[in-house]
């Protein structure tokens, strides 16, 4: 990985924050000298543009969305509902389950558990489903912007 | 007697524990001078230790990669040993166990919600922030919305973020090892607040994100010792049956069954009820919008190392709250309540008397060794905290506001030029090889002026905890995570999956987010109008919740979806495809 690292200053360097001129917006006129404004910037949009319109990517965007988002909502409202029940149903955490365990510390545990869980399955879902096209499809935008 | 967790124990074991129990040492009140030599001795042993690394491998690179970023060379399971080192404050590992040792289940409570956190770092942020990004959070945030006021707020509000978190850690600072030397005069405070002041500067200055990384993993590495050790000495003098360690702890609670169950600290009252929630949503967003954590991620060399690197940490952070569950529920059932109360109001040296207790009582070998130990694996969370958070901010300062906004700056006459050779009919606002034959200069420039950022922001955070030692700064860790939940993540989050997001959307959601958060809590009864607050003789509060994290951050969103659908200018397609293939292959990632 060493090598793409040194090999790509050139995408690194297009991270850096740029006034961009824009005529709507009058306290950020254009950015400062541009020695390298002959550099095909629209090849390299293009480029972009195709890959994120391409099949390959919207498949990997639509893998990673439809396992993040859902999980994502399931885990806050797990959480939520968790605190919220202390203050909503003290009764009910107080329920003894076995020995010196309630509800309360039952559900507590459970969020370990689900926290161990959920992290082990996104591991293994982004490995089986994506981690490949998603390296591959570096490869290929990194070889065309070249 | 190898009884398997919880369950439910013969008489005979029963009656074995309680003997064991029965015949313990009774609880050091006021623990003797003796132990606490040695533990000054560990003290050094730490600092000595930590420069030393510091020295060394700040000699391995100066270039603003390094400086940032550590070189981007280290492997998942270093980073997942620094960012839990990053996490896990002394208030994590004397606060959490001390809360659980005075409250019970709600201590237990508390310590869930920094856990679940994670799980959000994880999915929505680790490897898209670091495909995207390469020094900081507004790194992200710049790639696809190119305004100086979009760096300059998120630079601001990771400054701020950084600032009240550290104020907080540092006057924890100087109490907690004026308690743990032993000593309660205002000297050793003050003199502990500057020492731990001055070191983090000499880290961070000298040793950059490499020293700071590896003096992470160092302190990662002896807390998870430490608290493996006690527990494993907590678990065999209990013959492994936790349940009776539970009934135990009850019992010595002066709370009885009560202890065990929700309610001794934030049942009080709705509003009390009403706080936790507002807490619990502010650490679970607060998280992944903490700039010290994210900017962690820069220091492997892939997005997948950056998830491999959170999963480690979430293993590595989760089995430490259990322990600290264990160590509490220990401290209440060895040495009761009370006295752990009587030590320290807040329950900060539950874990080094637990530690002493369980060597053998206060005057024996073992007792001072442990409590030394324990004490000196405080001391060294506390300067890799105070280390990893001067860096954070620094970096924000000098990257985001000194590099991103103020020195790119528009020009007058390079501006004329820069746009006359653009317009050739080029509709693309495209100005991104700019600084391309400036940058190495400016990079090392950067580097300089982070080091001076981290000097100057070093000396603000002692002279603040100086003025600040005598006040209760215990809501600024909470205040710190409502803000970084309300304006970080909103921005972040907006940018990472939000097509239509603008830089006026960006803008109001870091203001939108921040302004609110700091406005509640200025009216809150942590400033005035209680017995503990900020300034106990005033009151002008009107907002009764204590963390504004319920209220602020939708505001947060809120504010952040307004400005985008009120933008005159639409979002940049263009752009955003840039961001979302980056993001999302790591194409082009530094």
């Amino acid at each position: 990985m060493g090598s793409v690292a040194v090999g790509a200053p050139v995408h690194g360097a297009a991270v850096e924050p740029f006034a961009q001129p824009a005529p709507a917006d009058p306290e950020d006129p254009a950015a400062p000298g541009d020695p390298l404004a002959e550099e095909p910037v629209a090849d390299r949009t293009e480029v972009y543009r195709a890959v994120q319109a391409s099949a390959a990517f919207k498949q990997i965007r639509r893998s990673y969305r439809t396992f993040v988002f859902p999980i994502t909502g399931a885990f806050l409202a797990w959480y939520l509902l968790f605190v919220a029940a202390q203050a909503g149903a003290p009764d009910l955490m107080r329920r003894t389950v076995a020995g010196p365990l309630n509800v309360a510390w039952l559900l507590g545990l459970l969020q370990f558990a689900t926290t161990f869980l959920l992290t082990w399955l996104y591991a293994r879902n982004s490995r089986t489903k994506r981690d490949r096209a998603a390296l591959g499809l570096r490869w290929d935008t990194q070889d065309q912007l070249r | 007697m190898t009884t398997v967790m919880l369950s439910v124990p013969t008489d005979a074991a029963k009656a074995a524990v309680r003997t064991v129990v029965s015949t313990a040492t009774p609880p050091p009140v006021a623990p003797t001078g003796d132990h606490h030599s040695l533990a000054i001795a560990l003290f050094a042993v730490v600092v000595l230790v930590t420069l030393g690394v510091t020295l060394w491998v700040g000699r391995q690179g100066n270039a603003a990669e390094d400086f940032f970023a550590g070189g981007r060379d280290f492997t998942p399971l270093q980073n997942g040993f620094a960012l839990s080192g990053d996490y896990l404050s002394a208030a994590s590992f004397l606060g959490v166990a001390g809360l659980i040792a005075l409250y019970g289940y709600d201590g237990v409570l508390y310590s869930i919600g920094f856990l679940v956190a994670w799980l959000v770092v994880l999915m929505l942020v680790a490897e898209l922030v670091r495909n995207a990004g390469r020094y900081t959070l507004a790194d992200v945030l710049a790639l696809r919305l190119r305004r100086r006021k979009v760096r300059a707020a998120a630079g601001g509000a990771s400054v701020v973020v950084t600032l009240l978190y550290l104020v907080a850690q540092m006057v924890g600072a100087g109490s907690l090892v004026a308690l743990l030397l032993g000593t309660g005069s205002p000297h050793a405070r003050t003199w502990t607040i500057i020492a731990v002041g001055a070191l983090m500067i000499v880290y961070v200055t000298i040793g950059g994100m490499r020293a700071t990384t590896w003096i992470q993993i160092i302190k990662a590495f002896l807390l998870t010792g430490g608290s493996v050790l006690l527990t494993v000495l907590l678990v065999v003098r209990f013959h492994g049956d936790l349940g009776e360690l539970m009934r135990q702890a009850a019992q010595h609670s002066g709370a009885g069954h009560r202890y065990l169950e929700p309610g001794l600290k934030y049942g009080g009252s709705i509003t009390s009820r009403l706080d936790f929630v507002s807490l619990g949503l502010g650490l679970v967003l607060g998280t992944a919008g903490l700039p010290h954590i994210l900017s962690r991620f820069y220091t492997v060399p892939t997005a997948r190392a950056a998830r491999r690197s959170t999963m480690w940490a979430i293993g590595l952070v989760g089995s430490f709250y259990l322990m600290a569950i264990v160590l509490g529920l220990g401290a209440t059932a060895l040495i009761g309540s009370a006295e752990v109360r009587h030590a320290n109001s807040a329950g900060n040296t539950a874990v080094p008397l637990l530690a002493l207790t369980l060597g053998g009582g206060n005057g024996s070998t073992g007792g001072v060794v442990l409590f030394a130990l324990i004490s000196a694996i405080a001391f060294a969370t506390i300067l890799a905290v105070v280390a990893g958070l001067t860096l954070a901010s620094s970096a924000a300062f000098a990257h985001d506001i000194w590099a991103g906004a103020w020195r790119a700056r528009p020009v007058r006459e390079q501006a004329k030029g820069g746009r006359g050779r653009r317009r050739r009919g080029e509709t693309v606002p495209a100005s991104r090889s700019g600084e391309e034959s400036t940058s190495e200069v400016s990079e090392q420039q950067e580097v300089v002026v982070a080091r001076i950022a981290a000097a100057g922001i070093g000396a603000t955070a002692i002279v603040i905890s100086l003025f600040a030692q005598h006040l209760n700064v215990a809501f600024l860790v909470g205040l710190a995570f409502a803000v970084a939940a309300s304006s970080n993540l909103p921005v972040l989050l907006f940018s990472l999956f939000w097509s239509r997001f603008t830089a006026r959307g960006a803008v109001w959601a870091v203001y939108g987010g921040l302004i609110p958060a700091i406005v509640l809590v200025f009216f809150s009864p942590v400033v005035s109008g209680s017995a503990e607050a900020l300034f106990p003789g005033l009151d002008f509060h009107w907002f009764p919740l204590e963390n504004p994290g319920i209220v602020s951050i939708p505001l947060g969103f809120l504010a952040g979806w307004i400005g985008t659908v009120t933008s005159s200018e639409p979002a940049d397609p263009d752009r955003f495809a840039e961001l979302e293939v980056r993001a999302l292959t790591g194409a082009g990632a530094a």
